[in-house]
């Protein structure tokens, strides 16, 4: 009792602090039930949807395995199996949705998703779940802090990283329809609101014409960014498809601008996107910085997602003082 | 039709030497000649018209190193044109010395890394079943020491449990895997379900009698002895 009794006062004040704020930096997101649901209503009218798991998330298609037989495919702990199957679905004509955590969907059968898929000319829907440390305290094996670079060294991918269940929702039944490869990073860990998708770099706040530049938030970097440089004179623009990346629009944005200096925070390797903002920007001289998951050393920590946002400085803090960094010069 | 004059089995061989040259034995001696040529002649359903037809009978070249005999083979079945054979591994030519299918007319899969064929042959197979599509076989034609690598054992273990008596796989086995596959290889797929039978691989009829055998939910395997690789 004692314990509880010291900590009702802090749990009162942190209550109280985070109600002064406008909004929560981090909201929890259940994306993966969203895709989850979007692809089971999509599957009655779609008969060329097929989904390949590989004993993860079996549970959430149990409903549509029983509506749909033959049309739910676990194979098991078999994730090289599981992307050739999905391979050998796209070459009948089906359209495959494959869904385990990122690391063990794009890392270890890496060379499936380049052979069986992009070599054989076959589309996909991968949806990952895990991001960069959203199980943190699974450790380094559950982490997949470098998905969307891996995919970038492949051309022809669709790389969705929603900030917000309803756009995991919205993400997915577009891609369901189409014959293209796909990959939805599926989050934990979000903002309060959904943003429209779909449609290239959305400015969420508008730099004056003196302002400094612009912030590139991706998926659940939104709000934190938001929160981190809300003292700045810079356009904050936001995305949930950063492949294919908005170039022409970037370009847009920086010419409304004064500045010609970008800041990308995305929630995957740092720098992912700066060969994107160096083509999107190659007409005029720029400075960019890029904040993500730190590519210095492996971080052997586990803990919360909360706590590997500080440590990589993807927190609201470690943004705003890189913002203030970059942008103050 | 530049290759009417060249279908049959006796002219694999000089179809062969278009791309590797007049050594007509070493054409002869290609591992999968015999193999691949009783798979087109006798037992798929496919054909250049009805290369796109959603019932044809798939065949996947797993084990995509050395495919002359298969370019040949395609090409004394209509497939391809001796005019492809002459190109071949030339910058604009559709034949490599790994097949791509969207350059080959009537290659199903692309290959070359080991280790694919099986898993895509296992998803062919799923993706007709949830289609209604109970005729077709998915053949795939894999190297004994192809098998080294671990992608092929995820999709034997999986094809016979989830009863996809659609596939046959047929293992042309010329002793080329270093470290062997001591018990034999048809036992590692008896011990996941399938059937298997162990033929001579230049045998036409013992062949084709091998690859007949369809059971409804069984895959079927069959082990193609050649000559030891030297």
């Amino acid at each position: 009792m004692t314990a509880t009794a010291t900590e009702a006062p802090r749990g009162t004040a942190a209550r109280s602090a985070s109600a002064a704020r406008p909004a929560p930096a981090v909201t929890p997101q259940p994306m993966r039930d969203a895709f989850a649901r979007a692809v089971t209503a999509s599957m009655d009218a779609d008969p060329r949807l097929t989904v390949v798991l590989a004993d993860i998330s079996t549970d959430r298609f149990a409903a549509a395995a029983a509506r749909h037989p033959g049309r739910v495919v676990n194979v098991g702990i078999r994730e090289q199996l599981q992307i050739g199957v999905a391979g050998g679905l796209a070459l009948t004509g089906l359209r495959p949705v494959v869904h385990t955590f990122s690391s063990f969907l794009v890392e270890r059968p890496f060379e499936q998703v380049k052979l069986d898929l992009g070599h054989q000319g076959a589309g996909a829907v991968l949806a990952g779940i895990g991001a960069s440390y959203d199980y943190a305290g699974a450790g380094r094996t559950h982490m997949a802090p470098g998905d969307v670079a891996l995919l970038d060294t492949l051309p022809g991918w669709t790389v969705h990283v929603p900030g917000h269940a309803d756009e995991a929702d919205r993400l997915v039944r577009a891609a369901l329809p189409g014959d293209g490869r796909v990959y939805v990073r599926l989050s934990e860990y979000g903002n309060a609101a959904p943003r429209p998708v779909g449609s290239g770099l959305l400015p969420v706040r508008t730099g004056s014409p003196r302002a400094s530049g612009v912030v590139v938030a991706v998926g659940p970097m939104l709000d934190r960014v938001l929160a981190a440089t809300e003292g700045l004179d810079v356009t904050v623009a936001y995305t949930a498809t950063p492949r294919p990346f908005d170039r022409a629009g970037l370009n847009r944005l920086v010419a409304s601008v004064g500045g010609a200096d970008v800041l990308t925070v995305e929630p995957y390797l740092a720098g992912t996107s700066a060969h994107e903002v160096a083509a999107a920007l190659g007409d005029r001289r720029h400075r960019q910085r890029a904040l993500g998951v730190s590519r210095e050393a492996e971080l052997r920590k586990y803990g919360s997602a909360e706590d590997h946002d500080r440590a990589h400085g993807l927190d609201v803090e470690g943004i705003a003082r890189s913002a203030r960094d970059f942008f103050l010069v | 039709m530049t290759t009417t004059a060249l279908r049959r089995y006796a002219d694999l061989p000089a179809l062969v030497g278009l791309m590797t040259g007049d050594e007509k034995h070493r054409a002869a001696a290609e591992s999968t000649l015999d193999v691949l040529w009783v798979l087109y002649d006798r037992v798929l359903r496919v054909s250049p018209e009805t290369a796109d037809h959603p019932d044809r009978d798939r065949f996947l070249l797993s084990k995509g190193h050395g495919p002359a005999a298969y370019y040949a083979v395609l090409a004394a079945k209509g497939f391809l044109s001796v005019a492809d054979l002459r190109s071949w591994t030339r910058f604009d030519s559709p034949l490599g010395h790994h097949p791509d299918r969207v350059l080959v007319p009537g290659a199903e899969i692309g290959s070359g890394s080991l280790g694919h064929g099986l898993g895509l042959a296992v998803g062919t197979a799923l993706g007709l079943r949830a289609q209604g599509r109970t005729e077709p076989r998915v053949v795939v034609l894999v190297g004994d020491a192809e098998l080294d690598e671990g992608s092929n054992h995820e999709a034997i273990a999986a094809a016979a449990r989830l009863g996809l008596g659609a596939v046959t796989a047929v293992v042309v086995d010329n002793r080329s895997a270093t470290h062997g596959w001591p018990g034999g290889i048809a036992a590692r797929f008896e011990q996941e379900g399938w059937t298997a039978q162990t033929v001579w691989g230049r045998d036409h009829d013992a062949l084709a009698a091998a690859f007949s055998v369809r059971g409804p939910r069984t895959p079927h395997a069959v082990i193609a002895r050649v000559q030891p690789k030297e």
